[in-house]
């Protein structure tokens, strides 16, 4: 989270600079596997693919607006009580969509309850808020909010997908491992439901990506 | 930045933030609680083996509870809506105040009792729905769902393979004595009739399951008894 501090672009809508704002937290700079920030909500809600998936989305929700929010209100919020302000925006927002969630998709809401409020506690968006969001103008603000929280998401999906898939053999609910392989003695990985195995894939995640990239090493 | 400029700062967004969370919750409200009606519809029915979608919830429910009660603690029936009865303010009275809500369901001329249960999990309260055949001793479903138990372990009380154990045990003993089910750890012998398995990493979901139903049930006896011997 260094260099983008110092961009003050007047470019268009989609230049590289921008574009980078939106690709880099996916890749090479993503909040997990590079910062590994929000690893907490990572390990808890794991479990399900379902459950990750909305979970991105409410976060890329919170995370776009809070960071337009607190980007609008940049030159006028006393820098004392800078982190007060931050959480109070990303509260109501969570409030909000908890709120939103409970009216028009229920079931899903009740599924998710405890996590929705948990957003709250995600280190990346008030990361974000505080490294990025108080220094930038609007538009590159909404574009590091939703680039960082949809990198957040990648990795949650990948990770859900996984020990969905390994600790119930089944995606999004479904049954994906068909009924033979278990007739043959396979057996679910119970441990893969448990949250030290989400340390452990994400371990993993991060070490492909690292071989994969060398450039990431040496960041410290 | 002066302490006056903070001050006012941190109070106008305080207050423009309740104006706007108090605004979406009371346009919101409506929709929710229809969605819970709509649930608590669905959980009772799905006790009685019959699954509803959120559309047909409502007509379902009307065509096949066809009596609802409210009983006190000695099994008389009183005034009041037994849909409208919030069991958790219930459990904070006395035995002899509480509203007991009792529904009957008849499916195609079988009768079902439906009685709600509500106690504590690990993190939060657990509740549910228990329907019993006519004999008023065999259970003929379960329906648990809790507020935040852990996804994967406590959790799967709300699920089918956990809930369907209960399908046929019975809380009455031969000589007529209450014997609830009891959820027990290390798996229940198959062909006990007053316990089921426990679900491995939620033992103290599991044993929260085994107290509701006891605590549950156990203000139902005196109607339970009485309807038996008429």
């Amino acid at each position: 989270m260094s260099e983008e501090k110092n961009n003050f672009p007047k470019e268009k809508l989609f230049s590289p600079k921008n574009k980078r704002l939106l690709s880099d937290p996916i890749g090479k700079d993503n909040p997990i596997t590079v910062q590994v920030l929000g690893v907490c909500s990572v390990l808890a809600v794991t479990v399900q693919l379902k459950a990750s998936l909305v979970l991105a989305i409410a976060v890329v929700a919170v995370m776009g607006l809070a960071n337009v929010i607190i980007s609008l209100l940049r030159h006028g919020i006393p820098p004392r009580i800078r982190i007060i302000v931050q959480l109070t925006v990303i509260a109501s927002l969570v409030i909000l969509v908890d709120q939103v969630l409970e009216a028009f998709v229920y079931d899903v809401s009740r599924q998710l309850s405890v996590f929705v409020g948990l957003i709250i506690t995600n280190c990346i968006i008030m990361g974000r808020l505080e490294a990025f969001a108080l220094h930038n103008k609007v538009w590159p603000s909404f574009l590091d909010g939703i680039g960082n929280a949809a990198g957040y998401g990648s990795v949650l999906l990948l990770v859900g997908a996984i020990r969905e898939l390994l600790g119930s053999g089944s995606l999004m609910g479904y049954q994906v491992i068909p009924n033979f392989v278990y007739n043959f003695g396979y057996v679910d990985n119970g441990l893969m439901i448990l949250p030290p195995m989400a340390l452990i894939t994400v371990g993993v995640i991060i070490w492909i990506q690292r071989h994969r990239d060398r450039a990431l090493v040496d960041v410290s | 930045m002066s302490n006056r400029y903070v001050f006012m700062y941190a109070s106008v967004m305080v207050i423009v933030v309740a104006l706007v969370l108090s605004t979406a919750a009371t346009l919101l409200r409506p929709l929710q609680e229809k969605n819970m009606r709509i649930e608590k519809m669905q959980n009772i029915l799905s006790t009685i083996e019959i699954s509803a979608s959120k559309g047909e919830a409502i007509e379902l429910f009307e065509q096949y509870i066809t009596q609802t009660k409210v009983l006190n603690h000695v099994g008389e029936e009183i005034e009041g809506d037994a849909f409208e009865v919030d069991l958790q303010d219930e459990n904070r009275k006395p035995v002899e105040e509480r509203q007991l809500p009792l529904y009957i369901a008849d499916v195609d001329g079988e009768l079902f009792y439906v009685v709600p249960v509500r106690g504590n999990g690990l993190w939060g309260a657990i509740w549910g729905y228990l329907s019993f055949r006519g004999d008023l001793t065999t259970i003929a479903g379960a329906n648990f769902d809790h507020a935040s138990e852990t996804p994967g372990l406590g959790a799967e009380i709300s699920d089918a393979p956990f809930e369907n154990q209960f399908v046929g045990k019975k809380i009455f003993d031969e000589s007529g004595e209450f014997e609830p089910v009891v959820v027990v750890k290390g798996g229940a012998p198959s062909d006990d009739e007053h316990a089921v398995d426990a679900i491995s990493g939620g033992t103290i979901t599991s044993n929260g399951v085994t107290a509701m139903i006891r605590n549950g049930l156990e203000v139902y006896l005196p109607y339970f008894k009485k309807q038996k011997t008429s």
